[in-house]
C-alpha cells in the first residue's frame, strides 16, 4: 500500500498569508487607518444633515436620473427606514457600498479594457475571475482580518474582491461587442489605439459597463451585510445582532432595509445606464 | 487614355495569406497551386495572390468578383487594414508596406478616405460629428472641422441634417454620410468597399450617378469594389476582375466585354446585357432637319415633306430643345392661316442624355411614333434616336438577332416590328 500524504495546502496558504501580512503590515495599517477615518468622516458628514433633508436629496437625485417612479420609491422607502430608526445603519451601509464600488470600478474597468484589447491579458484575467466568483464569499473575510484588523476596512477589502468581477467582465464584453466594422472605420481614418478606445469603443460600451457597475453595487451590498461578521457596522450589524439575540422581528426590519436600499440603488444606476446614448441612438 | 495618366498607386506582387503559416502557402502559390488546394493542404486562406496593377490619378478603378474572390482583402491591403504578406504598394512612389505604425497612421489620415458596405457610422455621434471624425483625430480645431464637415455634407446633399443621429436616416442617406465622412478629410484616394450593395436598386442607381458626377467635379482617384457587373460597367473607367484571389483581367468595360482574357471572364460577362453598355449617344442620328421656333407652319410642312417625316423637333436659334411639332397640327395651322408655329409646339417630350443606356429607351420608343431627342448638358439638341437607329445600333453590337433574351424589360422584342417608324430614318 502506498500512502499518499495529505497535501498541506492550508498550511501553505497560511504561510503565504503570514509572509504577506508581515511584509505589508505597516502599509496595510496606514491604509486601514486612513480609510477608517474616511469612512467615519463620510458617515458623520451625512449624519450632519437631518434625515429628511438627505431623503429629499436622494429622491431628487433619483427623479433626475431615473424618473418619477424611482423618486417616489426612494421617498417612501427611505422614509420608512427613518421611521424604523434605521437611518444611521443605512447610511453606514451606503457609505461602505459606495466606497467598495468605487474601488472595484477603479481597478476593474482598466483591467476589463486590458482584457478586451489583449488576448494574453484575457487568458490570465478571466480564470482568476472565475475563481473569485465561485469561492464562497465568507472565505474572503478571514484573510481580511490579519491585513486590516476587525472593522469596516476589512469589510471593504473583502467586498471589493467579491464585487469586482462583474465590473471587469462587462467592461470586456462591452468593448468586444462594438461592431467590427465600426472599429475598422476608426482604423481606416488613422485613429491611434487610444483614440479608437476613447472615441469609439468606450462610448459604445457604456451601457454594458453601466450594467456591470449595477451588478457590482448589488454584490457589494450583499457582501457588506455579510461583512458585519468581521465588524462592519450598518444594516448587516443590525441583522447580526438580531441573530445573536434571536429577535426575528428586528432581523426582518433590518433585512427589509437592505432590500429597500438595494432597490433604490438598482433603479438609480439602471437609470444612469439608460440615459447614456446607446447603439439604438 | 491610361498611358497619359500618372500612376497614383502601383501594386506589385501583392499577396495576402490569412493564417499562422503563410510561408507554406507562399511556397505552394509559387508552384501555381490554387486557393482551394492550399486551404485543404495547409489550412492557410489565400486572400490575394500575386496581384499587380496600377491605379491612375483621377480614375474610377472597379475591382469586381464574386464573394470570396479576394476583392475586399485586396482593397484592405491598400491601406493596410490587412497586413500584406508580401509585395509592394507604392503610393505616389512611396512603398507603404514597410512603414512603421506612426507613419502608417499618417498615410491613412492624409491619403485615404474609406466608405463601407454597411455604412459603419458611429451611432453615438451626430451626423456632423461622424463627418468630422477623420479631422478630429488629426487634431483639427473644432470650428475648422465643423466648417469642413458642412462643406462635405453639402457635397452629398445632406445640408440641414448635421444634428440628426445615424439611426434617424434612411440607408441611402446614411451612405451619403459615409461618403461625406470620407470626403471631409480631402483624401487623394477614395476606397469604396461594396459601398452601394446594401442599398435598394433605385437609390443605388442614384448614388452611382452622383458618384460619377462627384468624380467629374472633384477628380478623386476612386477604387470601388463590387460584385455587380452592371455597377462595374457603369462606374469603371477600368475594371479588375478577380477570381479565387487572383486577377483574371484588367481592362476597360469594352475590353472585358469584347475581349475576355479567360474562359472565366467570358462566362462571367455572358450574363451581361450589352444593351446596358450601349448608350443613346452611340445609336443616335444627327438631327439634320429641325424646326425653329421662328418658322411658320408652311415652312415646317415643307421640311417634313422633304425629309419624309411626320414629326420634327423644335429648337431655339441656339439649338436648345423646345418640343416637337406634328404634321397634322401643322397642316391644321396652315388651313386656319396661322403665321407661326409657336402655339402648336408640344413641349411635353422627354429628352435623354447621350449617356442614357439604350435599354431605357425601349419603353418610350415602343409606346409611339415619337423620336427620343438627345440633348447635352446645356439642353442643346445633339441628335435623335428613332426605332430604326436603335435597331441598327443593336445589330452592330451583335445583339439584335440570335438569342431572344436581349432584355426582358422590353415589351416587344425590337427585331419584331421595325416598320412603324421607318419614316423617321430617312
Amino acid at each position: 500500500m502506498i500512502e499518499i500524504p495529505r497535501l498541506p495546502l492550508a498550511d501553505w496558504i497560511d504561510a503565504g498569508l503570514d509572509v504577506l501580512t508581515d511584509q505589508f503590515a505597516t502599509a496595510t495599517k496606514i491604509v486601514s487607518n486612513l480609510m477608517e477615518t474616511g469612512i467615519e468622516g463620510a458617515v458623520e458628514t451625512l449624519m450632519w444633515l437631518p434625515p429628511w433633508a438627505s431623503i429629499l436629496l436622494i429622491s431628487l437625485l433619483a427623479w433626475r436620473l431615473a424618473g418619477a417612479r424611482t423618486a417616489v420609491l426612494a421617498l417612501l422607502g427611505l422614509g420608512l427606514l427613518w421611521n424604523l430608526g434605521l437611518w444611521e445603519p443605512t447610511l453606514q451601509t451606503l457609505v461602505l457600498v459606495l466606497i467598495a464600488t468605487l474601488i472595484a470600478v477603479l481597478i476593474g474597468a482598466p483591467l476589463g479594457i486590458l482584457a478586451a484589447l489583449s488576448p494574453t491579458a484575457y487568458r490570465i484575467v478571466f480564470p482568476v475571475l472565475d475563481f473569485m466568483q465561485t469561492m464562497p464569499a465568507f472565505v474572503y473575510l478571514i484573510p481580511a482580518i490579519p491585513f486590516f484588523g476587525l472593522g469596516p476596512v476589512a469589510a471593504v477589502f473583502s467586498t471589493v474582491i467579491f464585487a469586482m468581477p462583474p465590473a471587469i467582465r462587462l467592461t470586456t464584453l462591452g468593448i468586444r461587442q462594438v461592431p467590427a466594422d465600426l472599429v475598422e472605420a476608426a482604423d481606416a481614418f488613422g485613429s491611434t489605439r487610444w483614440q479608437k478606445l476613447a472615441k469609439v469603443q468606450l462610448p459604445l460600451a457604456v451601457p454594458t459597463i453601466m450594467a456591470g457597475i449595477n451588478q457590482t453595487i448589488m454584490l457589494a451590498l450583499s457582501m457588506v451585510v455579510i461583512a458585519a461578521m468581521i465588524g462592519a457596522q450598518g444594516l448587516g450589524g443590525e441583522v447580526w445582532r438580531a441573530i445573536q439575540r434571536n429577535e426575528a422581528g428586528m432581523g426582518f426590519e433590518a433585512g427589509l432595509a437592505v432590500v429597500i436600499l438595494a432597490m433604490v440603488l438598482d433603479r438609480i444606476t439602471q437609470g444612469i445606464g439608460r440615459r447614456n446614448p446607446s447603439r439604438a441612438g | 487614355m491610361p498611358e497619359e495618366q500618372s500612376v497614383k498607386i502601383a501594386v506589385r506582387g501583392l499577396t495576402k495569406v490569412f493564417g499562422d503559416e503563410p510561408e507554406r502557402a507562399l511556397e505552394l502559390l509559387r508552384q501555381g497551386e490554387t486557393k482551394q488546394t492550399i486551404l485543404e493542404r495547409t489550412g492557410q486562406a489565400v486572400g490575394v495572390a500575386d496581384a499587380s496593377f496600377d491605379v491612375y490619378e483621377g480614375e474610377i478603378l472597379v475591382v469586381m468578383g464574386l464573394s470570396g474572390s479576394g476583392k475586399s482583402s485586396l482593397i484592405r491591403c491598400l491601406n493596410r487594414l490587412n497586413e500584406p504578406t508580401c509585395g509592394e504598394i507604392l503610393i505616389d512612389g512611396q512603398d507603404i508596406v514597410g512603414l512603421d505604425h506612426r507613419a502608417l497612421l499618417e498615410v491613412r489620415r492624409r491619403k485615404f478616405g474609406m466608405v463601407f458596405q454597411h455604412f459603419a457610422l458611429f451611432p453615438h455621434r451626430t451626423i456632423r460629428e461622424n463627418v468630422e471624425y477623420g479631422l478630429e483625430i488629426q487634431g483639427m480645431a473644432p470650428e475648422a472641422r465643423a466648417e469642413k464637415a458642412l462643406v462635405a455634407l453639402r457635397q452629398v446633399g445632406l445640408e440641414g441634417w448635421e444634428n440628426a443621429t445615424p439611426g434617424q436616416l434612411s440607408g441611402g442617406m446614411q451612405q451619403r454620410v459615409g461618403l461625406a465622412r470620407a470626403l471631409a478629410v480631402d483624401p487623394d484616394v477614395l476606397l469604396m468597399d461594396e459601398a452601394f450593395s446594401a442599398l435598394d436598386p433605385l437609390i443605388r442607381r442614384d448614388m452611382q450617378q452622383e458618384l460619377v458626377a462627384l468624380q467629374n467635379r472633384m477628380q478623386k482617384t476612386i477604387v470601388f469594389i463590387t460584385h455587380d457587373l452592371d455597377e462595374a460597367l457603369f462606374l469603371g473607367n477600368r475594371i479588375i476582375l478577380m477570381k479565387d484571389a487572383r486577377i483574371e483581367q484588367v481592362g476597360s468595360a469594352e475590353d472585358i466585354l469584347s475581349n475576355p482574357a479567360t474562359a472565366y471572364v467570358e462566362r462571367f460577362v455572358a450574363e451581361v446585357d450589352k444593351t446596358k453598355v450601349l448608350t443613346a449617344g452611340a445609336v443616335m442620328r444627327r438631327a439634320r432637319t429641325v424646326a425653329f421656333t421662328t418658322d411658320g407652319p408652311r415652312t415646317v410642312l415643307r421640311k417634313m415633306e422633304d425629309e419624309d417625316l411626320n414629326v420634327l423637333c423644335v429648337v431655339e436659334g441656339d439649338f436648345r430643345l423646345r418640343g416637337i411639332v406634328r404634321d397634322e397640327t401643322a397642316l391644321a395651322a396652315v388651313q386656319r392661316g396661322a403665321r407661326s408655329i409657336q402655339d402648336i409646339i408640344e413641349p411635353g417630350i422627354e429628352p435623354v442624355s447621350p449617356e442614357t443606356p439604350v435599354r431605357d429607351l425601349f419603353g418610350p420608343l415602343a409606346a409611339g411614333p415619337l423620336p427620343a431627342p438627345v440633348i447635352d448638358e446645356a439642353g442643346r439638341l445633339k441628335g435623335i434616336v428613332v426605332r430604326a437607329s436603335l435597331l441598327q445600333g443593336l445589330a452592330e453590337a451583335g445583339l439584335a438577332n440570335g438569342n431572344g433574351s436581349v432584355e426582358p424589360e422590353t415589351p416587344e422584342a425590337p427585331a419584331s416590328e421595325p416598320s412603324a417608324t421607318e419614316e423617321h430614318a430617312a
